[in-house]
């Protein structure tokens, strides 16, 4: 019982300790990467291009949903001309950012985990190895650097759909006012308190996403078993990293 | 593997959709594009109750949006709230006998300041108060003097 608890602790900390090791390394290499822009394009292309088609479409039905169910709350009260400031409001700050993160998680995290993780069980990094060529520098810094570099432009779409799918919703379906819906949204939202706010949420979402990605990739079990266990992780990991550092960011950005 | 050109031109749309949505989020669904009350010329105002004004509340004139409040002390020698208004620098003709008043939108929407134009030959400049104000209505004195005089009635 104590020993079990002893080995969990001890694995506990040698994961987080393995991590930052991996990170700072890393992030040695990542000047090597703007040498080498265009592994990085390609990389932009597989995690964020990719991505694009999930984050456009449940971007375009979250905003029509806030819509919807904030237009039958709001009409009890007549105040349906504020529904763009509801749906603009909890995009720009949260839905953005956090729902645009969680499937960046699924869609982007899971492969980048398993594509590394097949490179460690193939031994196609041990090979790299042999050949004088550094692995984490190589094939996971780039891919960390898409990450980030990519999410807060996902987010963003993710949050510029979302509203026009709450616009679509509000005045074409519902016949809320077309200038009352864009000018209390612009009376409302600020730009540097909620857009770009939400713009830092998302570059650091980004960074934890594909931190837990690339590590969780490069430290699995090299068997089959393992990586899908590794891709598992990545998606729980990162999913509740998202959701946690959420509430400290916010937290933070809006006392 | 996608060809290399291809590659980047895909890439690169990528790129300029994701900017072209954070400059969609700036101007249309933010307020980026009307005044956000930075360099502008500050005027003040002391009001004996603010309400619920709030720092960046709007300053209207004829239900124009023409500055936001930039800041709200309390003044110890008069126990009067003063509020700096931050005025855009493209309306400089406010006279200096402008009445301020702070007026709720709605019944139950936010409160903001009004100013009121008088007729006097010279503008407000920078720093200058503005000494005619009349402080927001509390609901809660407007429905309690309602329902004193209510009772008042009953009494005869």
């Amino acid at each position: 019982m104590i020993r079990t608890l002893g080995r969990m602790g001890i694995s506990a900390f040698g994961w987080l300790g393995r991590s930052w090791i991996f990170l700072l390394y890393v992030s040695t290499g990542l000047f090597g990467v703007i040498k080498r822009w265009r592994d990085l394009i390609a990389q932009i292309y597989s995690v964020g291009v990719l991505s694009m088609i999930i984050i456009v479409v449940s971007g375009f039905f979250v905003g029509m949903v806030l819509g919807l169910q904030g237009y039958n709350t709001l009409v009890d009260f007549g105040a349906e001309e504020s529904l763009g400031v509801v749906v603009s409001l909890s995009l720009v700050r949260e839905l953005g950012p956090v729902v645009a993160a969680l499937l960046f998680a699924g869609r982007a995290g899971s492969a980048l985990t398993a594509e590394i993780g097949l490179m460690k069980s193939t031994e196609q990094l041990s090979a790299m190895e042999m050949m004088a060529v550094d692995p984490l520098h190589r094939i996971v810094a780039p891919r960390l650097l898409a990450g980030v570099i990519t999410m807060p432009l996902l987010a963003a779409i993710f949050s510029a759909v979302g509203v026009y799918g709450g616009y679509f919703v509000a005045v074409g379906l519902l016949g809320v006012d077309d200038g009352a819906f864009w000018s209390q949204m612009q009376a409302a939202v600020d730009f540097h308190d909620d857009v770009m706010n939400g713009v830092i949420k998302s570059v650091v979402f980004g960074f934890v996403v594909s931190w837990i990605a690339v590590f969780e990739g490069y430290d699995t079990v090299p068997t089959s078993e393992g990586i899908s266990r590794a891709t598992t992780r990545t998606v729980v990991n990162s999913s509740l990293a998202v959701l946690g550092l959420d509430f400290v960011l916010t937290a933070i950005m809006f006392d | 593997m996608v060809q290399s050109k291809t590659l980047e031109t895909v890439v690169g749309v990528f790129i300029a959709l994701g900017l072209a949505a954070l400059v969609v989020l700036a101007m249309k669904v933010s307020n980026m594009n009307t005044f956000g009350g930075d360099n502008g010329y500050e005027i003040r105002a002391k009001f004996s109750n603010i309400g619920g004004l709030k720092i960046r509340s709007s300053v209207k004139m004829a239900g124009v949006l023409v500055g936001r409040v930039a800041g709200i002390t309390f003044d110890e020698e008069t126990y009067e709230a003063v509020v700096i208004m931050n005025i855009d620098p493209k309306y400089t003709k406010i006279p200096e006998d402008t009445t301020a008043n702070i007026f709720t939108a709605g019944l139950l929407g936010e409160q903001y300041i009004s100013l009121d134009a008088g007729g006097a030959e010279d503008y407000l400049q920078a720093g200058d108060e503005i000494a005619i104000t009349q402080s927001a209505v509390v609901l809660e004195q407007v429905i309690g003097q309602v329902l004193y005089d209510k009772a008042a009635d009953g009494d005869k």
